[in-house]
């Protein structure tokens, strides 16, 4: 496997421009001539698919909700960053470069990063003219919130609800182009394989979910815009349907997939409060700017939080880390927060979760307009736990949320395997060992917006547009493999055999482990013990998964056990890649590499380098590979929010 | 309040695709936390038909925190169920009581086929945006997003009726089956901001028109959309869009 970045010559700022100067066009009379399969309708596939069509290329969108205005990318609350400094306070798209290049502990690429931060200003113009409501000052004016990690004030929004309406912007320039004639959209199929013909991605074979019938659809090239894998963990923050399969069938077909033990814990989430729990809901983070994290000073302190007096709490984040307090970064707040509950200070009947107090923001600004700022994340939060924000503090506890790790793109966004592009959070590109917040909707869109559509022309432009026929042998091969994999599902046709279990036991089990063992800690015991489990976990479940019905009409119960079985095989390449990174990075501390305050310790010397894993064959150890990092432009530090 | 175990008796809607006739069944559920959602119940009765060797229920979800609008269900006669303001994914059981029967429904609308039990076709909503919903900007041509100056409350109200999460309940709830709650809501929210002005007449024309297409009905101010609605979306939307539509009809035979 070749890794080659191709990051365009010139300085950092003019990096981009170059690479657009350098890449060949297609005419536009020529663009029609082409067809672009985009999977998913998220930020990144919606915006992409409508830019696309919008130079003139056919494209055919697919997604597994029955409309792609429901996407995940919909549940997004807090905010969209962009380095418009409206608020004068000393941003610019150095800083914004800076501060997510930092934020992910300097594991991320510069000249990625650096034109994440150059197109952040287009999507906020774009978006607006969109007629999306983003929250304005009494002038009119764009209104900016900070947000974790940021010492700017750069984040927009559009109440408590950013996603949705990004997503519903890009859903409405995507069905504008229905209209046009220039998208057809796919909804229920979900992607099953991609096919590679000469070396080139060509189609994809889908399931109908309503059917059950397998489709096979060709283009001249293919984007994964499928999201992130955190389900892996069973609960997370992620929509039900969120999965790795697509991005896992390109990486058996080919495609590297970088960095897989790179996920981000959120730390404001409702704590867990049963086993038939199903998913965790996100408090945003946007939260921390108002709301005090604290737990009571005595282990075992049972009193109402209303009853403990001051000075019988302690706000630990303000106490370490005094210049970020509440707005240290993800993984500092997730990381104390469980240190604290394993301390034994936890609150709630699990003790696994610690305090967000708004009083002294309320005493401070009044209710009212605390309600205006969060009000619709209180009443989310009442309706889920039955107790007032506004009365009582929220509990919180973190949560899986973000997976930075992705298939490996280079700076056009092209996966190892020609004429595959992977953009959103499915790619691994611009966040390195962490990300921040309000930069994923940023990343989503601009990949979608701004740089696809130029990049996937320079490809285009040298391919050709020859159409590729569906009844290929190479078509047969790869439908004929998923009905294999299909029928293997389906094979327990005993519900009373003993040990029979339904699906989502074994998602549940493979959860817990991963959880356990690779999660915000981990160390090489635990990850040893993980990497034997999971394969046992594999084959119990092939052995007693029983799923009702058939293979040839809606089966919820089969849509859920596919995805199960390609994160129960992705599961091994995320421990083992957290296995082979013995240093403590971004999100996650390897108990190995500590500092002697117990913060993170970062080894540049051995892991300054995306690990990227290639697939070798059923039963092969997957190959590392690793393409190092360069910083020309930023000096890595350790991080410290002291 | 600390989660209570209760037992239940459910009747949901069963039919395998749309040709057959449907029916209700009834089946019995011990052991369901108060703390538990609307979906997560049914999480563990389809657990537990899976084990009986019977089919589960076929059910739209995703998100389960209530903004992707795929869920949905008529509970007891209601929309969403018994919460106001309230989609089924945030329902919890602690709404209900020991021993209660629950009647669940697909949302019913002739422009709404079912597909199998609770699952039902909304696509005629995207064709529905598809017609107008929309401000025609390409990316790349946008000017700095400063230039464009919104009074704060237009904004507010503007997304107050960006909110909508485009479920279907209004549908499900409207004795014609109208769609008018999902179309102005999305026709407001561009009529409020300057944004949306250059393609007014043509929006509120278009929208209109295909909603008729699609088999909605008329609507006659009844009010059920407005009280089913998890979003709170206002049927004042409503009479702006009457308002749109006849300015569009006006200037159209000018
Ligand atoms: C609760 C929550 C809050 C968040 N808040 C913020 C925030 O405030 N700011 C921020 O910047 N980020 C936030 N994030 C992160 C951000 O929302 C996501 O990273 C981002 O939306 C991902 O967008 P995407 O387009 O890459 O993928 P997604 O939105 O996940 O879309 C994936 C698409 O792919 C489709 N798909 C997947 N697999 C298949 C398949 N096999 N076949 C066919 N289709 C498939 C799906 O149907 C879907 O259409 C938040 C995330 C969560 C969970
Ligand atoms: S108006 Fe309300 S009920 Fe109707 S689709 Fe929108 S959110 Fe659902
Ligand atoms: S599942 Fe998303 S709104 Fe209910």
């Amino acid at each position: 496997m070749q890794l080659d970045a191709k990051i365009p010559q010139g300085d950092l700022a003019g990096k981009w421009d170059n690479c657009r100067f350098d890449n060949k066009l297609v005419n536009p009379a020529n663009k029609r001539k082409f067809d672009v399969i985009v999977v998913g309708t998220g930020l990144a596939g919606a915006s992409a698919a409508a830019s696309m069509a919008e130079l003139g290329y056919n494209v055919k969108s697919f997604c597994i909700q029955d409309s792609p205005r429901r996407a995940h990318s919909i549940a997004a609350q807090g905010g969209i960053n962009a380095a418009k400094n409206y608020q004068n306070d000393g941003d610019s798209v150095f800083r914004l470069f800076y501060d997510t290049i930092k934020g992910g502990d300097f594991r991320a690429r510069e000249a990625n990063v650096y034109r994440l931060a150059q197109v952040s200003n287009n999507i906020m113009d774009h978006c607006v003219a969109q007629g999306i409501p983003f929250a304005r000052e009494y002038g009119g004016t764009l209104a900016n919130r900070s947000f974790g990690g940021a010492q700017v004030s750069r984040t927009f929004y559009a109440r408590g609800q950013t996603g949705q309406q990004l997503l519903l912007g890009a859903y409405s320039s995507l069905m504008r182009q229905v209209a046009a004639g220039k998208v057809t959209i796919f909804p229920r199929r979900e992607m099953m394989d991609l096919v590679v013909i000469d070396g080139k991605a060509r189609g994809i074979i889908v399931r109908n979910l309503i059917t059950g019938r397998l489709e096979r659809y060709s283009a001249n090239a293919v984007v994964l815009a499928t999201g992130g894998y955190g389900n892996v963990f069973y609960l997370s923050t992620n929509a039900m349907a969120c999965n790795v399969t697509a991005a896992w069938r390109a990486y058996k077909r080919g495609a590297g997939f970088a960095n897989p033990c790179f996920v981000q814990i959120h730390p404001t989430c409702i704590p867990v409060h049963g086993d038939y729990q199903s998913k965790l809901t996100l408090m945003s983070e946007s939260l921390r700017n108002d709301g005090r994290v604290w737990v009571p000073k005595q282990q075992g302190d049972t009193r109402n939080p209303a009853d403990i007096p001051e000075q019988d709490r302690d706000y630990f984040l303000e106490r370490k880390y005094p210049s970020f307090g509440n707005l240290v970064p993800r993984d500092v707040a997730s990381r104390n927060a469980k240190e604290v509950c394993d301390e034994g200070k936890g609150v709630g009947e699990t003790r696994l979760a610690v305090y967000l107090d708004f009083q002294e923001a309320i005493n401070r600004d009044g209710l009212d307009l605390i309600l205006k700022k969060y009000g619709n994340l209180f009443q989310m939060y009442e309706k889920i736990t039955d107790a007032d924000p506004s009365k009582e503090p929220m509990m919180i506890y973190p949560a899986i949320h973000y997976t930075m790790g992705g298939l490996w793109v280079d700076y056009q966004l092209q996966s190892t395997i020609d004429g595959l592009f992977v953009i959103g959070e499915a790619n691994f590109s611009d966040h390195g060992a962490n990300r921040l917040g309000a930069s994923a909707l940023m990343q989503g869109l601009a990949d979608g917006y701004f740089i696809l559509p130029y990049t996937i022309g320079n490809y285009l432009a040298q391919a050709g547009f020859d159409k590729q026929p569906v009844d290929d042998p190479a078509f047969n091969l790869v439908e004929e493999e998923v009905n294999e994999r299909i029928t293997g599902l389906l094979k327990n046709r005993d519900h009373n055999k003993a040990g029979t279990q339904p699906v989502d036991y074994y998602h549940r089990k493979l959860g817990a482990v991963v959880w356990d063992h690779c999660g915000m800690s981990r160390d090489k015991a635990g990850l040893t013990k993980a990497l034997a489990k999971i394969p046992e976990i594999r084959e119990e479940f092939y052995e007693n998964v029983y799923i009702p019905g058939t293979g040839q009409e809606l089966n919820q119960s089969l849509e859920r056990a596919g995805r199960v079985a390609d994160f129960l095989e992705f599961a091994e390449v995320m421990v083992l890649d957290a296995l082979e990174r013995e240093e403590s990075c971004g999100c996650h501390l390897r108990e190995e590499s500590q500092t002697e305050e117990h913060e993170a310790k970062r080894d540049d010397d051995h892991y300054s380098h995306v690990a990227v894993w290639e697939y070798k064959g059923k039963n092969e150890q997957p190959a590392l590979h690793k393409e190092p990092l360069r910083f020309e432009n930023v000096t890595p530090s350790q991080r410290s929010y002291k | 309040m600390a989660a209570k175990k209760i037992a239940i008796t459910v009747k949901v809607w069963r039919q395998t695709d749309q040709k057959v006739k449907g029916s209700l069944e009834t089946y019995s559920l011990s052991d369901i936390s108060t703390d538990m959602s609307f979906l997560e119940m049914l999480d563990v009765l389809n657990d537990q038909l899976t084990m009986e060797g019977k089919e589960p229920v076929a059910f739209d979800h995703d998100c389960r925190e209530g903004i992707c609008g795929t869920c949905g269900a008529v509970v007891d006669g209601v929309a969403h169920g018994p919460e106001r303001e309230t989609t089924l994914c945030q329902l919890h059981m602690r709404h209900f009581d020991n021993g209660q029967t629950i009647c669940i429904e697909p949302f019913r609308a002739k422009a709404f086929p079912i597909i199998r039990d609770l699952i039902v076709d909304r696509s005629a909503f995207d064709r529905i945006i598809a017609a107008g919903g929309f401000v025609s900007v390409n990316a790349g041509s946008a000017q700095d997003g400063n230039n464009t100056l919104v009074a704060q409350h237009r904004a507010e109200q503007a997304m107050d009726a960006a909110a909508c999460i485009g479920c279907g309940a209004c549908v499900a709830a409207c004795p014609n089956a109208a769609a008018m709650l999902f179309v102005s809501a999305k026709i407001s929210q561009l009529a409020l901001l300057p944004q949306g002005h250059a393609e007014r007449k043509m929006r509120a024309q278009a929208m209109v028109t295909i909603m008729d297409n699609e088999g909605f009905g008329n609507c006659g101010n009844e009010r059920e959309c407005e009280n089913v609605c998890p979003k709170g979306i206002s049927i004042r939307n409503i009479a702006r869009l009457n308002r749109e539509y006849l300015r569009a009809t006006l200037a159209a035979n000018e």
